[in-house]
């Protein structure tokens, strides 16, 4: 009995050292993994990037864990991660605490909608900046409430409280939308302002995009925001909102384009830029531009030559991928800043 | 209604209650299999075992990577942990009377009872941190932080049933005392031994906690026991939260392997190696 | 140990040593050569048992190593929060890393909250299902139904969170809660409106999981009370429940206490299932269908992301106030359990 214990002890152990070898040597020591971390927001785009790379050059592995902008930025820091990701730009602070100097590159241009969860109510609704900074400080906790009613004429809004629901973590997404809620609303920006983690008024906690997105799906009555990717694959309903100019804008490729179109002529060489409540009558207000936090320096040239060639690729063939997954593409002269810039990496 | 009838149903009811417990109890175990097996029944295919996990909002792919990275992690974790458990207990067993033996044992007891993401700090603080790096191998020490504890306490628990009259007779045929522990004493208990160090594992084998920031994460395959790998319990929470349907069938289909997992070394260890020792 | 070690370190050869060097020394003189010296140290090391001995004890003190090196970290990370907040970090209610604000009050409320709902489910119900498998199940039946209760005790955490988020969530917010709230509604613990996640989702899930440890300690300790005292009991012409309840159960109450603290510092330091029905909001409400937030929860949420030192430090700290208020209970509870058990093996 002992020896057949022992046996299948014996056999465990080594199919177990035989799998870990086989899937070690099968990505053999040429294989390069590059690890990144940081915003959710994009991240649909950036899997698919990865994988398509990985596909063209198998030897090239770029891992890349979407845990928050927040969580990009700290482990960037730390020096765990070889590079970062966040919708909000770093902040001085944080930028004089890298070791070396961190590039921004912008890589696509996407749009935080407010998407909601109404049993009953087909129309697709219309929010204004008072009625979504009313919701998120509390003061509109129906969703009858006047603000909403009037921008809706003709839809039935239910008696019923509104279920807000916020990210709970360190997010750029975040980040993006109270940067929109303190331009259009004093009180938010007195409240609680800009950042990546505000004191929120009210509302539960999601994890990341996918955190929110699923909660505001499985509960009835509940409103959140997400970029525009997350509520259109998982088939939710998301709202117009009211632009600088009047207009109710749907968050499309088209209406985040007109978003960028007037900061692209202005961009700063870091490229740190805000583009919310963007002037101009078909721009999407809540939009934004999403970060690759690379450093100027990188130690080991095969990981340099890596990221920079990702980088190329990037802005050339990747962002032909972009629409198919209703994220904007980046304007051609930022495309041509960042090609030089690319040169900074050394 | 007189007061012995009164007493009589109520004796009655009162059982029958504590019987409607245990059932409840039990009913929740095969509520949990139910859920599983059906949910996880229905997306288990050959591909969840063979292949890479795809972008979100695609179909398909798999969690190979996750299933190997966990193998990894844990494999780490007993080649640390067990030979420390396993020699610690046979201390505690065979040479521990006195303050120091009892300090190691209370000071067991206590780990034991440690909530396992303390643990990740730990090793994020002493692997992590210096390293500059999430690693298997961070995840396989925080692991095996958790493991040293509970091998110690059963392996001396083993050998301490073991009848002093084995090795008295050992001792009277000549041998020393560390020939009489090896020759002798380690074999009568390597059934409970074994048993305590399957169950062990069988633990670590489903803790998420620890890994989130220390093994943390990987898409691809790792080629390095240095490098972020992916393990199955994080991947069972980074899909479950997510609000991707084909996620949410991976999810359920991971479930299900890791449970079944579980559920085998368990059900293995305790009926197989070890019939009628003591299971406590 | 302390005598081991003494006797190590003493200069002082053993007889056998001692001759052995004689011999050694007459081979050497032979030979012509000085006697080369050994470490006094290494003669100790004589014998195989003394090897044996050391050997096992270094791997044996590699568990106060492992415990001495987690407290220091935990300290060590931990140092810039405790010395900017001091013991208010313990009682401010505020939780802004944006600020720079740093308060435990939330998520130690969460935890209470969240473990006391667990037991006060669990601890009726273990306890009963406890009793029946101690006193009324026959001995096959009830080894066969332990086996069972107890394989709950292996089914991971995730696994649970698992079930929770997708089977119990929507149970509790459909059927479950209103009706909650249309019968039990006067009580200030089900105002409100109902999300499915919160205090009450993590609750009946810790409960859940705590359950079979009840079960398991609590019928070893009912097992261990001598038959005399339920003998006695009938003796005098209780029923078989008036034994057990006003006999057995006060006889193996330490035990049955000592597995409630015990299922309490497993529930306390439960991570993944809670983390994935709490809802991720420090507050304080009393409203079991409100969302809040658990140390652990915090801990696995914002760990990788913590803006800026400060943050990281803090997170540490309540890792520490985790870790301490798990050691002062499971210290506790083991000092019954084995109290129990001794007693319950003693004569009368």
């Amino acid at each position: 009995m002992r020896k057949r214990e022992c046996l299948v002890a014996a056999v465990v152990f080594a199919v177990t050292l035989v799998a870990s070898g086989w899937s070690t040597r099968a990505n053999a020591a040429d294989s390069l993994l590059i690890n990144g971390a940081g915003a959710t927001f994009p991240n649909p785009i950036y899997a698919k990037w990865f994988d398509e790379y990985h596909k063209i050059h198998p030897d090239i592995s770029i891992n890349y864990q979407s845990i928050g902008s927040g969580g990009g930025i700290r482990q960037l820091l730390a020096g765990t991660v070889d590079f970062g990701a966040s919708d909000g730009p770093m902040t001085d602070e944080q930028l004089a605490q890298a070791k070396v100097k961190i590039l921004h590159f912008p890589t696509v241009l996407g749009a935080v909608v407010p998407t909601y969860n109404l049993p009953g109510v087909t129309q697709e609704l219309k929010f204004t900046p008072e009625a979504l900074s009313g919701i998120f400080l509390g003061t509109v906790k129906k969703w009858n409430d006047n603000e909403l009613a009037k921008a809706n004429p003709g839809v039935k809004l239910p008696d019923k409280d509104i279920v807000v629901v916020h990210r709970s973590e360190g997010s750029g997404t975040t980040y993006v939308w109270t940067d929109y809620l303190s331009k259009i609303s004093p009180e938010w920006k007195g409240k609680a302002g800009t950042a990546a983690s505000v004191s929120w008024p009210v509302g539960l906690g999601g994890k990341g995009n996918e955190g929110v997105a699923g909660l505001v799906q499985q509960m009835p009555y509940a409103m959140g925001y997400v970029e525009l990717i997350y509520a259109l694959q998982n088939k939710m309903s998301y709202g117009h909102v009211k632009n600088s100019s009047g207009a109710f804008v749907k968050a499309s490729v088209a209406s985040v384009t007109a978003a960028a179109a007037e900061a692209a002529k202005t961009m700063p060489d870091d490229f740190r830029v805000s583009i919310t409540n963007a002037p101009g009558k078909n721009a999407y207000p809540i939009s934004s531009f999403t970060w690759l936090l690379i450093p100027s320096t990188i130690q080991d040239p095969a990981k340099r030559s890596a990221i920079t060639g990702f980088l190329k690729w990037m802005l050339v063939d990747g962002q032909k991928m972009t629409e198919a997954l209703s994220y904007a593409p980046l304007p051609p002269e930022v495309i041509k800043n960042e090609t030089k810039a690319i040169g900074q990496i050394h | 209604m007189t007061l012995q009838r009164w007493r009589n149903i109520i004796n009655a009811l009162m059982f029958g209650l504590t019987a409607a417990c245990a059932l409840a109890t039990v009913c929740v175990l095969f509520w949990i299999l139910g859920f599983l097996i059906w949910n996880g029944g229905k997306s288990l295919n050959p591909a969840f075992f063979t292949q890479l996990p795809k972008p979100p909002g695609e179909t398909g792919g798999g969690m190979a990577n996750a299933i190997v990275g966990s193998a990894q992690i844990v494999l780490i974790a007993s080649l640390i942990g067990i030979p420390i458990g396993f020699l610690g207990g046979i201390y505690l067993a065979e040479f521990g009377m006195g303050a120091f033996p009892f300090v190691v044992r209370y000071t067991a007891d206590l780990l034991n009872g440690v909530p396992s993401i303390v643990m990740g700090l730990f090793a994020y603080s002493i692997v992590v941190r210096p390293m500059h790096q999430f690693s298997a191998l961070a995840g396989g020490v925080a692991l095996s932080v958790i493991l040293i504890p509970t091998t110690i306490r059963t392996t001396e628990q083993f050998l301490r049933a073991v009848p002093q009259t084995l090795r008295e007779g050992a001792l009277a045929l000549g041998a020393s005392k560390w020939k009489a522990i090896v020759t002798v004493v380690v074999p009568a208990a390597m059934r409970g031994v074994a048993t305590g160090m399957i169950l062990g594992v069988a633990r670590i084998a489903g803790e998420s906690a620890p890994l989130l920031f220390t093994s943390f994460g990987n898409q691809y395959w790792s080629s390095s026991l240095g490098q972020p790998t992916a393990s199955l319990p994080v991947m069972i929470f980074t899909y479950a939260i997510s609000p991707y349907a084909d996620w949410h069938r991976e999810a359920w289909a991971a479930g299900l392997v890791l449970l079944a997992v579980m559920l085998l070394l368990n059900i293995s260890a305790r009926l197989v190696l070890s019939p009628g020792v003591p299971r406590h | 140990m302390r005598h081991f070690l003494l006797k190590l370190l003493k200069t002082k050869p053993r007889p056998s040593a001692k001759f052995i060097d004689m011999a050694e020394t007459a081979a050497l003189l032979a030979r012509g050569t000085e006697k080369p010296s050994r470490p006094a140290f290494l003669n100790r090391l004589r014998n195989g048992d003394e090897v044996a001995h050391l050997i096992t004890l270094i791997f044996a003190a590699a568990i106060l190593l492992i415990a001495g090196l987690l407290v220091l970290e935990l300290f060590r990370s931990s140092v810039e929060a405790r010395h900017k907040f001091g013991w208010a970090f313990l009682f401010t209610r505020k939780w802004d890393p944006v600020a720079g604000q740093f308060g435990a009050l939330p998520f130690i409320y969460g935890t209470v909250v969240t473990s006391a709902v667990a037991l006060l489910i669990s601890v009726p119900l273990g306890l009963g299902a406890a009793i029946f498998l101690s006193e009324l199940a026959p001995p096959r039946i009830s080894d066969a139904l332990t086996f069972i209760i107890e394989l709950l005790a292996a089914v991971p955490s995730v696994i649970y969170g698992l079930l929770a988020v997708f089977a119990l969530v929507p149970l509790l917010r459909d059927p479950v809660q209103p009706f909650l709230q249309r019968y039990l509604g006067f009580l200030p613990f089900f105002p409100g409106p109902s999300y499915g996640v919160g205090f009450l989702a993590a609750g009946v899930i810790l409960a859940i999981m705590v359950v079979p440890f009840i079960i398991s300690i609590s019928r070893e300790s009912l097992l261990a009370v001598p038959n005399e005292q339920r003998e006695a009991a009938l003796a005098v012409g209780a029923t078989r429940w008036e034994s057990t309840w006003q006999v057995v159960v006060p006889y193996a109450r330490l035990g049955i206490i000592g597995s409630v603290f015990l299922a309490l510092a497993r529930a306390l330091g439960e991570t993944m299932a809670v983390t994935m029905v709490i809802g991720n909001t420090p507050q304080i409400v009393t409203s079991l269908f409100a969302t809040g937030y658990t140390i652990p929860a915090v801990i696995a949420n914002e760990f990788t992301e913590a803006t800026g030192d400060l943050h990281l430090s803090a997170l540490v700290e309540l890792g520490l106030v985790l870790f301490l208020l798990t050691i002062i209970i499971n210290g506790f509870a083991r000092l019954m359990v084995l109290a129990t058990t001794r007693r319950g093996t003693a004569h009368p």
